[in-house]
């Protein structure tokens, strides 16, 4: 999709690694304490399964003005359970992010405006309560960002992100 | 074939081809140490007095034959102890596996008794490590170890067994074929192009008009001593050596300036600092290496040459880096250049070469109760013809033998280097005497290094090792106590060392002991060392605060050398106000 070129161009210093690995007892462990250990900035890890049980995936996103990412990409490489590593920067791929947003919501009218905002950023809402509501947003993070900024002013209660996943296209 | 879990350490430890193994042992290990009775004809099993010990050793014994070092010990406190010695030898790439006890399965997690997250505390310090928890997968566990730490860049690698594995019987077929998936021994970034690389590679050597070869410990990793020393012949460039590289090249060879960096000589970092091409060959430019990065070698290309593509570009850009190994591509690259040679570079060289023998300690005639470290190496190197394998510790000492002793083989200098970890030096000359058992073994070491690893001089008597332990006495922390005087304006903090009569001390070990406090005594307690069959130990009691010289001190470029003062005989006399 453009959107996510232009959206790499925007943001030319977030990097975005994916790395495949066996799915084995403490890798991820060793992907975290590798990023420790040389001092690696990273911005956000993903990890889940794969088509393959005995394979993960990993995405990491570096913000490449703090960290070298090829040096990341290097090190990741080095780690025996590490299969390959993908920098998928530069790469037409689909990124996206999923994040749940509580809102509260003070009067009725609330209610319904919030529902349109919902409707306008094409997410859900998928709890709805007496005094909050849970938004489900589905993104690149920028999207996700604006919507929190448009929904600060009705008092946002609980925000969790899962941080970027992202697979090259074709 | 069924076994016990211990049995199958055995049997894979045999199919390994190891000879010796150095541990302790305690509860978690028992059953690995029982079965250790019906093994002991064909594996060696030396009893350290402590586990950093055993991991030292290791290391060394990997250095002084290539062939992997094993450890072992008990859970908890045990693998704690080896922390140290992994870490040595994560820093100096050395093959070492290393095999520890843990708790029964079912208790993993519980803070049983002597229970400690192994795996979890060595994880950052060893190239890869398991925890066994399924007697099934030890064969297969242990032979990836093996072949883990041995191929690509060599590293330790610890392997973590629950007591109930080793109690446990399975099928057992000695493994013959390591699957790893995400493993392999040489593995570049991505599709490396290699003709293109090395046709620019031979386009720099070509344009370059003062370049220099800076040869680290890959080369004997890939035990490419004749193909180096074929390129350094036929292209004709220079050689600077780090300190784990010292034995790449014999020192004595024309174009060998040997060691670079905080205390290279003089002349050998004015090389680097005025070179247009750098060629780094297994080597990854550490900062005792480069002196201050923004302002190393300012004026050079760099072809950077390693096995490990994370060393490419991590320290100093390169234009041009190839992953590989060393013998594969200085086979295709020697071939593509042209015998050369580089006259007025190294006219240059020399000239600064001879400022540099003018303020050679060497030079001065020093009275006979002037007994100095330097003295102390250059007379062990005479003696033993140069021949001897020396492990050193750190500090003082050990910067001072690489620059008055001559090495002409590989490893005939063990030291720690990427960690300087003091202690080092006894332990590893048990290693180094078990790996070289007809080599003479020096093991030289300071007052403070030598005050870690006493306990190591039991380990010599009980296992008849002839090791001669040269302890260079100031009765300081010498190079602490440098750093102290030049860069705390002499404000001593903890380094001054009271120590206990060596003498005595080797005597109650049933080590010959000598002490040597003049240059005469000094020769005569070597010769008399080297004639003794045995271990002696020999205390040289050297000026007190003398600096090791050149220095680049942190932060500095590697032409802003702190030099070594050139001493006027006049001085002679007047204490040793001059050496400071």
């Amino acid at each position: 999709m453009l959107i996510d070129r232009i959206e790499a161009q925007k943001n030319p210093t977030k990097h975005t690694l994916v790395a495949i690995v066996e799915n084995k007892p403490g890798v991820l462990t060793r992907v975290a304490s590798l990023m420790r250990r040389r001092n690696f900035n990273i911005e956000s890890l993903a990890v889940g399964t794969t088509e393959d049980p005995s394979i993960s995936r990993m995405t990491i996103v570096i913000d490449a003005s703090k960290t070298n990412a090829a040096l990341v990409e290097r090190n990741l490489y080095k780690l025996v359970n590490v299969i390959d590593v993908q920098d998928l920067t530069d790469v037409p791929s689909v990124v996206r992010e999923l994040a749940l947003i509580k809102v509260r919501i003070s009067d009725a009218q609330h209610r319904g405006e919030i529902k349109q905002i919902a409707d306008m950023f094409q997410s859900r809402v998928v709890d709805v309560a007496k005094d909050s509501c849970i938004i489900e947003v589905t993104g690149e993070e920028q999207k996700v960002d604006s919507m929190l900024r448009v929904l600060e002013d009705y008092g946002i209660l609980e925000v969790v992100r899962t941080g970027r996943i992202a697979m090259a296209r074709g | 074939m069924k076994l016990t879990g211990a049995q199958i350490i055995w049997e894979s430890l045999l199919q390994q081809g190891v000879e010796v193994v150095f541990g302790y042992p305690g509860g978690a290990i028992l059953p690995t140490y029982d079965a250790l009775v019906d093994y002991q004809d064909r594996i060696r099993h030396v009893l350290v007095r402590h586990e950093e010990n055993a991991a030292f050793a290791a290391d060394a014994y990997f250095r002084a034959t290539g062939k992997v070092g094993v450890c072992m010990a008990t859970s908890g406190p045990g693998a704690l102890n080896l922390v140290t010695g992994l870490a040595n030898a994560m820093m100096d790439s050395s093959a070492v596996v290393a095999i520890t006890g843990q708790g029964a399965s079912h208790l993993v997690g519980t803070d049983a008794f002597q229970e400690t997250d192994v795996t979890g505390v060595t994880l950052p310090i060893t190239k890869h490590n398991y925890l066994v928890m399924n007697v099934e997968e030890l064969p297969q566990v242990l032979a990836e170890a093996f072949y883990i730490a041995r191929t690509g860049r060599p590293g330790p690698v610890l392997v973590d067994i629950c007591k109930d594995v080793q109690q446990k019987m399975t099928d057992y077929e000695p493994i013959t074929e390591v699957k790893l998936r995400g493993y392999r021994a040489v593995k570049p970034m991505g599709k490396q192009n290699l003709p293109l690389l090395l046709q620019r590679a031979k386009e720099l050597i070509d344009n370059a008009r003062r370049p220099i070869i800076l040869a680290g410990q890959g080369i004997k990793h890939a035990n490419a001593h004749e193909e180096f020393r074929e390129f350094v012949e036929k292209s004709g460039i220079p050689v600077a050596t780090t300190l784990l590289g010292i034995g790449v090249l014999s020192e004595d060879h024309p174009l060998n300036l040997r060691m670079m960096g905080m205390h290279g000589e003089a002349y050998v970092n004015m090389a680097i600092a005025n070179a247009d091409l750098l060629i780094a060959l297994g080597m990854r430019f550490d900062d005792r290496v480069t002196g201050n990065l923004k302002t190393y070698a300012k004026n050079a290309r760099v072809i950077h040459v390693d096995i490990d593509p994370a060393e490419i570009n991590k320290n100093v850009p390169a234009d041009v880096g190839i992953v590989g190994n060393l013998k594969d591509v200085l086979r295709q690259l020697t071939p593509m250049i042209e015998k050369r040679s580089y006259p007025a570079w190294l006219e240059q060289i020399n000239e600064w070469r001879a400022d540099t023998q003018a303020h050679d300690i060497m030079q001065v005639e020093f009275p006979d109760h002037t007994l100095l470290a330097p003295h102390v190496m250059r007379m062990i190197w005479e003696e033993t013809n140069g021949e001897c394998t020396v492990c050193t510790d750190v500090g003082q000492h050990q910067m001072w033998e690489t620059q008055y002793f001559l090495h002409k083989r590989k490893n005939q200098l063990i030291t720690s280097g990427g960690l300087g970890a003091m202690g080092f030096g006894v332990p590893a000359a048990v290693g180094a005497k078990l790996g070289r058992p007809q080599d003479e073994v020096w093991a030289i070491v300071g007052d403070g290094g030598f005050q870690m690893s006493i306990p190591e001089l039991a380990t010599i008597v009980q296992e008849k090792l002839d090791i001669k332990i040269a302890v260079i006495n100031n009765n300081y922390l010498g190079m602490v106590r440098q750093w102290q005087e030049l860069m705390h304006n002499k404000r001593y903090s903890a380094v001054e060392m009271w120590t206990p009569d060596f003498v005595k001390l080797a005597e109650a070990y049933g080590i010959c002991g000598l002490r040597a406090r003049t240059r005469s005594e000094a020769r005569e307690a070597i010769r008399i060392a080297r004639e003794h069959e045995g271990p002696v130990l020999i205390e040289f009691q050297v000026e007190k605060e003398t600096n090791v010289f050149p220095m680049v001190q942190p932060g500095k470029s590697l032409n802003e050398m702190t030099r070594r003062p050139i001493i006027q005989p006049a001085a002679l006399g007047g204490g040793m106000d001059f050496l400071k």
